[in-house]
């Protein structure tokens, strides 16, 4: 078996065929780039310190072949519809293994000049609507950013030009699976709010079936002037596979961006989500919140780049770990000495459930300018006993009891989602993936 | 017209004559470090195993002793110089430095008149006593004085204990069996590229052996360790505290030292075996180089303690104000059950010197605490790191550990940053950790205008208030010194 890294540069050949002509695409320029920045670098080890807790190597053990080499596998409607968050009004995109599927899909009704889609369909049909953006806002920063940009095919492709506001929020469904072959998936999404727009994403990454997969992704942003993007991830790949994915925001004046990341599946995950705040008075908001069990490994990195004054940013994770599963965390603020009137919070809160659960958490702040309020705060612990010794005296089960902590400790975050139906799902998956009993939102079971 | 001009603009003046003082207090010069031009055996510049044998031999060091240093000195050729700290600097040539320099007989002066009026000036303020004083600067002590000086009566109270506190050379004669079996039992030669390096080449340095149930009855300082003042290059320090025993011990001195080696290397071992207890407290005030950053001290330190026994405590305390490039992380390894290891610190930066400072705390027993309180304070153009570890063991129950790192910048150009690692293996642990970074506050300083206190003297209060909280940690005689130090440390050529 060749190494990973000579696996996917040979495969880069078999895709070239298949592109027919595609291939004098200025995204082809890009891919042909990449692929001397991955001959060049090497997968990152324990050695680099950006990945000193997460082990990548189960991952490179295998060759997954990638998506846009192997047949793409059918879904029906009904098929997909169990893995769609619902009751409430939204434009759906479906991918699977990465590639768009036109039937699945139901975008509807879009405001004109508002582009939702197939990134490549966008490529062919209206490239100048990308190639300011595409790849610039994203630097590649390891072999796997290189890897998804080697067969950088297909993602989100949402532009939405000045002035225009999405009243619906998108739902991406991206669907991974194997079928015969050990599959990458490598969605790599582009979003794009032109001045004073505003939209709202769900990206709602789920696998199907028992067999190993690898999603490798990459998403940029860019929210420019007074712009307000929501970019809710919730991922809930199957047990076995591995997730990795970098967001890069880019962010102008007055705009605001919110990032929700909530995290079930997936046995090695790693989200790197990073913004650069390149103007003044702009606006970011992080909400993370991780739920892991058995032998799950969850890495989040978010770094948040002051580069300019009065800005502000505020960060909240919260991790609930069980089994032997083990949570990674590292928040970076770097304030650049521009950067006056920088206000840069950063709260990280992990409780474990399991005496076999670990946690690393290394919030880093590196300010150099001094007319700055920073503070971080990281706390690890364990379900207060007095507190469900208080609940179980009140005649609740135990088991209950715990479930009540855990929901009320998840709540911070939830209560950040402005789409009420979605934190009801939300809230049900928390308790399906820790296999623990549910709390029922009171007026709902009323 | 005129007059609405005049008020609108005098607020203005206002902000620029603060920035000013702001400015002076955080421009200052190192005025107060001092040479003496002392005869000393020097050994050709190089590094070799010839060497090594040299300086073993010249300290008449048996041979398991040599050899320990030798087989340091070989790992230390594989290793590589550590790139991680948060500090930058021109590489060292290891090989341009000279590895061995016995001070000979220093030039006495007769009377504390004959010493720089500028030093005493200081002392006056650091409120060093005069003998205190008269040691420092090199003065003869006066030899009826001498008789009854506080140095030879605390000898001998500690002989009385069965306290042994002498350098590290005469303990290698003396006891051998102490040394052979804790030396590098914490540290080990093989630990880091500088502990390494100091393992083959120390040149001396304190040890210190408080017997089972013995309560040291005074703070024991390298001020008293009479025959070995000078600060070495290579320091090696060794304290052992057995069952029930309890030391408090003081390393440097508030008074300013200048040295002409540039790479200080010094590694300290603690260790603490049931009930006993050691505090630890430092200040540092090496020379930080000159106001561009020329020159200055590099402070390379491995500091560790090992709490072996049930209930044991380690407290670090420091100060630290000199040094152009600090790299020190005292670290506590909580091994017994129910021991408690505490770190506070004060680390400020002006001009160009730069701090890379924190702690490790290891939890291992059960039951053990941990309490982290780092103040950083950076001026000028300097820069300061808080880098920290707090490690929760698997087998470590009811751990529990507290950090609070809190920065004040003063001025625009420097900068303030934290490296917390947190890794938790077990989860009865609990692990609270709060950072804060802020600029010092204008409404403070023009509240305490407001009520008649000079603008400079407005920031040593709230630096000092900032800093209280480890400041108290400090044995009584020292904290009152190091808030003054403080204020030197910040002041500019104003009183």
């Amino acid at each position: 078996m060749v190494n990973s890294k000579e696996f996917y540069i040979e495969n880069f050949k078999t895709f070239v065929e298949k592109l027919n002509g595609q291939s004098k695409l200025f995204l082809h320029e890009i891919r042909k780039d990449a692929l001397k920045q991955l001959a060049e670098m090497d997968f990152p080890t324990n050695r680099n310190e950006e990945w000193k807790y997460t082990n990548v190597s189960p991952i490179l053990k295998q060759n997954f072949v990638p998506a846009v080499n192997t047949s793409a596998p059918d879904f029906s409607k009904e098929e997909i519809n169990k893995f769609l968050f619902n009751d409430f009004d939204y434009h759906l995109l479906v991918f699977v293994n990465g590639i768009f599927s036109e039937e699945l899909s139901e975008i509807g009704a879009l405001p004109k000049g508002v582009v939702v889609g197939s990134l490549n369909k966008t490529a062919k049909d209206n490239p100048q609507l990308i190639t300011a953006y595409f790849n610039k806002i994203s630097k590649t920063d390891n072999a796997f950013n290189a890897l998804n940009t080697l067969y950088a095919f297909d993602g989100l492709a949402a532009i939405v030009p000045d002035g225009k506001v999405l009243e619906k929020p998108i739902q991406v469904l991206y669907l991974n699976t194997s079928r015969d072959d050990l599959v990458l998936s490598q969605p790599r999404n582009l979003i794009v709010a032109g001045k004073n727009s505003q939209l709202s994403i769900i990206a709602n990454y789920r696998g199907y079936g028992e067999k190993k997969y690898f999603t490798n992704i990459i998403t940029e942003v860019f929210v420019d002037e007074r712009a307000i993007v929501d970019l809710c991830k919730i991922q809930n790949e199957s047990d076995k596979s591995y997730h990795i994915e970098k967001v890069q925001a880019h962010q102008k004046e007055k705009s605001v961006f919110n990032h929700y990341n909530i995290t079930f599946g997936g046995a090695i995950v790693r989200n790197d989500i990073n913004s650069r705040l390149d103007d003044q008075n702009i606006e970011t908001h992080y909400y993370g919140l991780y739920l892991a069990g058995g032998k799950q490994h969850v890495d989040n990195h978010t770094f948040i780049d002051h580069a300019k004054p009065n800005c502000m940013s505020n960060e909240l994770y919260k991790g609930i770990l069980d089994d032997n599963s083990r949570g990674v965390f590292n928040g970076k603020i770097i304030v650049h000495q521009d950067a006056q009137k920088t206000n840069a919070y950063q709260q990280n809160k992990t409780i474990l459930l399991s005496k076999t659960a670990a946690i690393d958490t290394k919030p880093q702040l590196e300010i150099f300018a001094d007319d700055v309020k920073c503070s971080h705060g990281a706390t690890v612990g364990h379900l207060d006993e007095t507190s469900e010794f208080y609940i179980s005296s009140r005649g609740v089960p135990q088991e209950l009891a715990k479930s009540m902590l855990i929901r009320a400790f998840a709540n911070d975050v939830i209560e950040t989602i402005k789409i009420e139906p979605l934190k009801e799902q939300i809230n049900h998956m928390i308790f399906e993936h820790l296999h623990r009993v549910e709390i029922v939102n009171s007026e709902e079971s009323r | 017209m005129n007059e609405i001009k005049e008020k609108e603009t005098k607020p203005t003046e206002e902000i620029s004559d603060d920035m000013k003082v702001l400015d002076d207090l955080t421009s200052s010069e190192y005025k107060w470090g001092f040479v003496t031009e002392i005869e000393s055996e020097t050994a050709a510049k190089g590094l070799n195993e010839d060497v090594i044998r040299m300086i073993s031999e010249k300290k008449n060091e048996p041979d398991w002793m040599t050899e320990w240093r030798l087989k340091a000195f070989r790992y230390w050729q594989k290793m590589e110089e550590p790139k991680w700290a948060n500090v930058h600097y021109s590489k060292i040539d290891f090989q341009d430095i000279s590895y061995y320099s016995a001070p000979k007989q220093k030039p006495k002066l007769s009377s504390l008149d004959e010493v720089d009026p500028e030093l005493l000036k200081t002392f006056e303020k650091l409120g060093i006593p005069l003998e205190e004083q008269k040691l420092l600067s090199g003065v003869a002590v006066d030899a009826v004085f001498d008789s009854v000086s506080v140095a030879t009566t605390f000898k001998e109270t500690l002989k009385e204990k069965g306290i042994i506190f002498s350098s590290i050379s005469e303990a290698v004669q003396e006891h051998p069996e102490l040394i052979k079996k804790y030396l590098g039992s914490v540290v080990p030669y093989t630990d880091n590229f500088y502990a390494s390096l100091n393992a083959a080449v120390f040149s001396d340095g304190s040890f210190v052996y408080i017997p089972k149930g013995v309560r040291c009855p005074m703070e024991l300082s390298t001020y008293f360790r009479i025959n070995s003042q000078e600060t070495g290059q290579f320091e090696r320090t060794l304290i052992v505290a057995e069952e029930g025993a309890y030391v408090s011990y003081l390393e440097g001195c508030t008074a300013p030292i200048r040295d002409n080696n540039q790479l200080h290397a010094a590694v300290v071992e603690l260790i603490v075996l049931d009930n006993a207890e050691i505090k630890y407290s430092t200040v540092q005030n090496w020379y930080p180089g000159n106001k561009e950053g020329l020159g200055g001290i590099y402070n390379f330190v491995t500091k560790r303690g090992a709490c072996r026994g049930k209930n044991s405590k380690i407290s670090w305390t420091q100060v630290e104000t000199g040094s152009a490039i600090t790299w020190k992380y005292p670290s506590c390894i909580l091994q017994g059950d129910n021991s408690v290891g505490e770190f506070y610190s004060v680390a400020v930066t002006n001009n160009f010197q730069q701090a890379d400072t924190g702690t490790k705390m290891i939890h291992i027993g059960k039951n053990t605490k941990s309490t982290i309180v780092s103040k950083g304070i950076s001026a000028g153009r300097s820069n300061n790191s808080y880098r920290g570890l707090v490690k929760i063991g698997k087998n470590a129950d009811g751990a529990r550990n507290y950090t609070q790192c809190d920065s004040m910048l003063m001025g625009d150009k420097c900068g303030a940053h934290t490296f917390p690692y947190i890794e938790v293996e077990n989860n009865s642990a609990k692990v609270e950790h709060e950072a804060t970074t802020s600029k010092i506050g204008e409404d403070q300083i023009f509240y305490l205008n407001q009520r008649g206190i000079s603008a400079e003297d407005a920031v040593n209060m709230i630096v000092n208030g900032f800093c209280k909280e480890v400041f108290k940690e400090l044995p009584m005689e020292f904290a009152v010194e190091a808030q003054k130090l403080l204020a030197v440390s910040l002041e500019g050529s104003v009183g």
